[in-house]
């Protein structure tokens, strides 16, 4: 036999194969350390945070005391801050991933976009912050207003929705379009009736991980200058009277769950660090509510439809 | 009469190709509104810099061992930020990039199907949760777990910044070069495995190289985000400017300082203000210099199957 | 016809079945691999002489379920290299194997030869030198690439690439070699020299081919084998397929029927 006998090679055998045990056994080790802290960090969150969740805590203003201080102020304010973010950036997003996939020629502007918003992606966060109060604060004057905050989270989250657009719009057959304009359609009717429609999952899944993320933003809404102390609720956006919607709360001061919760963590006395946590908690839950329903949403319809 | 129908339809076609066209436009005005965002960062962190500059010398911004622009006797010196920066990001990559790295080759060339579906959602809402949810774990969680060993640990560290930082990071560097390794096709692993290779063989001499330039894309991506974190870094590594190359101490980042300054009341205009544009624009120009070199490499070792 | 009886066995498929999951890829095969010579698998395309040859190597065993039935012994030691107790990577070792597309790794000319080496253990310069030398001469190839030994594989031709290959599997003294369609990817040219170069081979190796090209295995083969859905329609020396084949199936095949 050439080369080696065989009990020479079943010897170096087992010896590189002990390789792939113990690597494997480091591999689980390290997946176990990342769900470990993971777990670590949401008991914490619950042993501290879970005896300040009742209901006077999402219908109560901050206060000077730790106990009866709540988050109504931020819950409010975030969900109007998401409103705006996803009223400015789903349209624009989608509409830059439609003209990217559908329309745009290769040349070198769609180069230059497309190493943009890849470059977008890679920008820190507080970047988007110092924009925001350069240009919206200051030059636009808008104020550090829930407008401001939602347009600040709007670019924030552009990238990850024209990304999402432009996959779930490159995973639709050609064989689509040419159906539809062989019908004699136009393009844009092509996109309206048929592309768009066929990739509102995909969509959807991007347009719902970047609010997870920026529900859950910081740093660029403390740069615009959000206030951590508010305990009053911005106008209501519905009026009993004509024309029975009102814009004044755009233009209103406002805080958000994250920046609550930073300013309970800030403080030294461990009773606010309670509310922290519980804070925390619930920000933890609408995150993980988002993502879920980002998976479910992608599983769910990988499965109906079928190419 | 026919005369009449073919204009009629002429103007309707008329019609329809204008109205494409205004559509093209405003589609092309959205995908453009991304340049616009990146001229508009560049225009506004230069311009307010700019302005700094005309105060400060650019020598003892880059020299200068101290950063205090808010004090009576004010110091420009970026050294002390810049070092906040790199020590807590060295931290965060030390802990991200080895393991993110096993964990890419185990679940791509170790795993079975079913644990890769189970652990890959898992470790990635180690991404979706809030940084500042993060900042509250190192403070009060982390650093009183490190305190237990190292006693004099004081309680805003860049040890703990950083180590929470870095598990955050993983799924970063652990999805990216993931993909990376999927996507070597297979019958580049089936040469190896025919020349008798084991698992380990074929993942690290030939699977790895193969998705080099997919897996330093994934670096430079947890490079930048390392640099780029904020609110771990502004709760748990403390607030003051101070130039050490030693984790267990306190000190700022470029991105903490902007926090503090902006939870502050500074004044538009003033040379305070101004001093957050130029730290987010060396910030910028950080992230801008570890992307070029991401991309040096990845024209480099362009992987060709 | 005489050959037959002077040539020596170096592997036997017995009753061997493969399944697929559920679906069964092979019928019952009985084959045998005369050593130092060149057995050919032809057959339409689906017809299963692709994964019969992988069963050789054991290739069927990195992916989820996939099962073989029977046996395929290798001689002179006798040993049935489907059990399970066998490791596929000693099987390995033992037989190298040509892929249908060149695919040469990520790493320069010289480390691409000096893979299987390394893999075993080896990594003393001089004898990696010698080895990855002589592999070089034996795959035709040393010529033109000895100048460049440290560029990339990939910077290489086709029917280079596809030498290379032949060369990797070489360098670690394969007891026999297997190619699947080794020239399918190759122009007609680059063909020739591979079809030349597996014709000298069988001066020191045992060899089994897959061709979809009858023409290929009638000028390079000494046995030939027929199979048609998973089964081996008919074997014998390649003159007799060729010239007087028995079973009317090969004489359809052979003469352009279908396939």
């Amino acid at each position: 036999m050439p080369g080696m006998s065989v009990e020479v090679m079943r010897g170096l055998i087992a010896r590189r194969k002990r390789w792939d045990i113990i690597f494997s056994i480091i591999g689980l080790f390290a997946m176990l350390g990342g769900v470990v802290t993971l777990v670590a960090l949401i008991a914490a969150m619950a042993i501290d945070g879970l005896p300040r969740i009742s209901w006077d805590f999402f219908t109560s203003f901050p206060s000077r005391h730790a106990a009866k201080a709540g988050i109504l102020s931020a819950w409010v304010g975030t969900t109007l801050v998401m409103m705006v973010t996803v009223l400015s950036a789903v349209p624009l997003g989608v509409a830059a991933g439609v003209y990217l996939e559908e329309y745009a020629t290769k040349n070198w502007m769609t180069d230059l976009i497309e190493i943009n918003v890849t470059n977008l992606a890679g920008v820190p966060s507080i970047v988007y912050g110092l924009l925001a109060l350069g240009l919206f604060v200051y030059q636009l004057d808008l104020g550090q207003s829930i407008l401001a905050a939602g347009l600040t989270l709007a670019i924030l989250i552009l990238p990850v929705v024209i990304v999402a657009t432009r996959e779930a719009i490159r995973s639709i057959p050609g064989t689509i379009r040419e159906g539809a304009f062989a019908l004699g359609a136009t393009k844009w009717q092509t996109v309206s009736q048929h592309v768009l429609p066929y990739s509102t999952a995909g969509i959807l899944t991007g347009v719902i991980i970047g609010l997870s993320r920026a529900i859950g933003e910081t740093a660029p809404l403390i740069t615009i200058g959000a206030l951590t102390y508010i305990a009053f609720l911005p106008d209501t956006p519905f009026k009993g009277e004509f024309p029975y919607v009102s814009f004044d709360w755009l233009t209103s001061a406002f805080t958000v769950m994250p920046i609550q919760m930073f300013n309970w963590v800030s403080r030294p006395q461990e009773e606010f660090h309670y509310n922290a946590a519980a804070a925390g908690l619930v920000l933890i839950v609408m995150t993980l509510i988002m993502n879920a329903l980002a998976i479910y949403i992608r599983y769910h319809f990988r499965k109906r439809i079928k190419w | 009469m026919t005369e009449h129908l073919k204009s009629s339809r002429f103007a309707h076609r008329r019609m329809r190709h204008v109205r494409e066209r205004i559509i093209e436009s405003l589609l092309f005005l959205a995908a453009f509104s991304s340049v616009a965002i990146t001229v508009a960062i560049v225009v506004i962190l230069v311009r307010e810099s700019l302005g700094f500059f005309e105060h400060v010398s650019i020598i003892d911004f880059l020299t200068d061992t101290q950063w205090t622009p808010l004090f009576d006797d004010a110091h420009y010196g970026i050294m002390p930020l810049v070092a906040g920066t790199l020590v807590t990001a060295g931290v965060a990559l030390a802990v991200a990039i080895p393991l993110g790295t096993i964990i890419a080759i185990y679940l791509s060339e170790f795993a079975p199907h079913r644990v890769r579906e189970v652990v890959k959602p898992v470790l990635e809402l180690l991404d979706g949760i809030p940084t500042v949810v993060y900042g509250y774990f190192a403070l009060l969680f982390v650093t009183p777990l490190l305190q237990y060993f190292f006693p004099e640990l004081p309680g805003f560290n860049m040890l703990s910044a950083g180590l929470v930082m870095g598990v955050m990071i993983i799924p970063y560097v652990s999805s990216i070069s993931e993909d990376a390794m999927r996507a070597v096709p297979m019958h580049i692993r089936e040469g190896s495995y025919a020349m008798g290779a084991t698992r380990f063989q074929t993942a690290l001499r030939v699977v790895t190289p193969a998705a080099f330039s997919g897996i330093a894309a994934a670096y430079i991506l947890g490079i930048s985000r390392a640099i780029g974190e904020t609110m771990i870094v502004a709760v748990a590594a403390g607030m003051q400017p101070n130039l050490t190359w030693n984790p267990m101490e306190p000190a700022a980042t470029i991105t903490a300082y902007i926090v503090q300054v902006s939870l502050g009341d500074l004044p538009h205009g003033s040379l305070g203000y101004q001093t957050i544009f130029v730290a987010g624009l060396t910030l910028l120009l950080m992230t801008l210099v570890f992307n070029i070199a991401g991309h040096w490499l990845r024209r480099r070792f362009r992987e060709v199957y | 016809m005489s050959e037959n009886a002077m040539d020596l066995l170096k592997s036997e498929a017995k009753n061997l079945n493969f399944y697929y999951g559920e679906y069964q890829a092979l019928k019952n095969i009985n084959l045998t691999v005369a050593e130092k010579r060149i057995t050919a698998l032809i057959g339409p395309s689906g017809c299963g002489k692709s994964t019969f040859l992988r069963c050789f190597n054991r290739m069927h065993d990195l992916y989820p379920g996939n099962r073989y039935d029977g046996q395929i012994t290798l001689y002179p030691d006798d040993v049935n290299i489907l059990n399970p107790k066998i490791d596929p990577i000693e099987v390995r070792m033992r037989i190298g194997m040509v892929f249908q597309k060149p695919n040469p790794f990520p790493k320069t000319i010289y480390e691409n030869v000096a893979y299987g080496l390394r893999v075993r253990g080896i990594s003393n310069r001089r004898k990696l030198d010698e080895k990855v030398e002589k592999a070089l001469c034996g795959a035709a190839l040393w010529n033109e690439v000895k100048d460049r030994l440290n560029s990339l594989a990939f910077n290489l031709s086709g029917g280079q690439q596809q030498r290379l290959c032949i060369a990797r599997a070489l360098a670690t003294d394969p007891e026999m070699m297997l190619f699947d369609e080794p020239t399918s990817a190759l122009d007609p040219i680059a063909t020739a020299s591979i079809e030349e170069l597996i014709a000298q081979l069988k001066e020191q190796v045992t060899i089994l081919i897959v061709t979809h090209n009858m023409q290929q295995a009638a000028r390079v083969s000494d046995y030939t084998a027929f199979m048609h859905m998973g089964e081996v329609v008919e074997f014998a020396d390649t003159n007799t397929i060729f010239t007087n084949p028995s079973q009317k199936r090969t004489e359809d095949y052979i003469t352009g029927r279908y396939g």
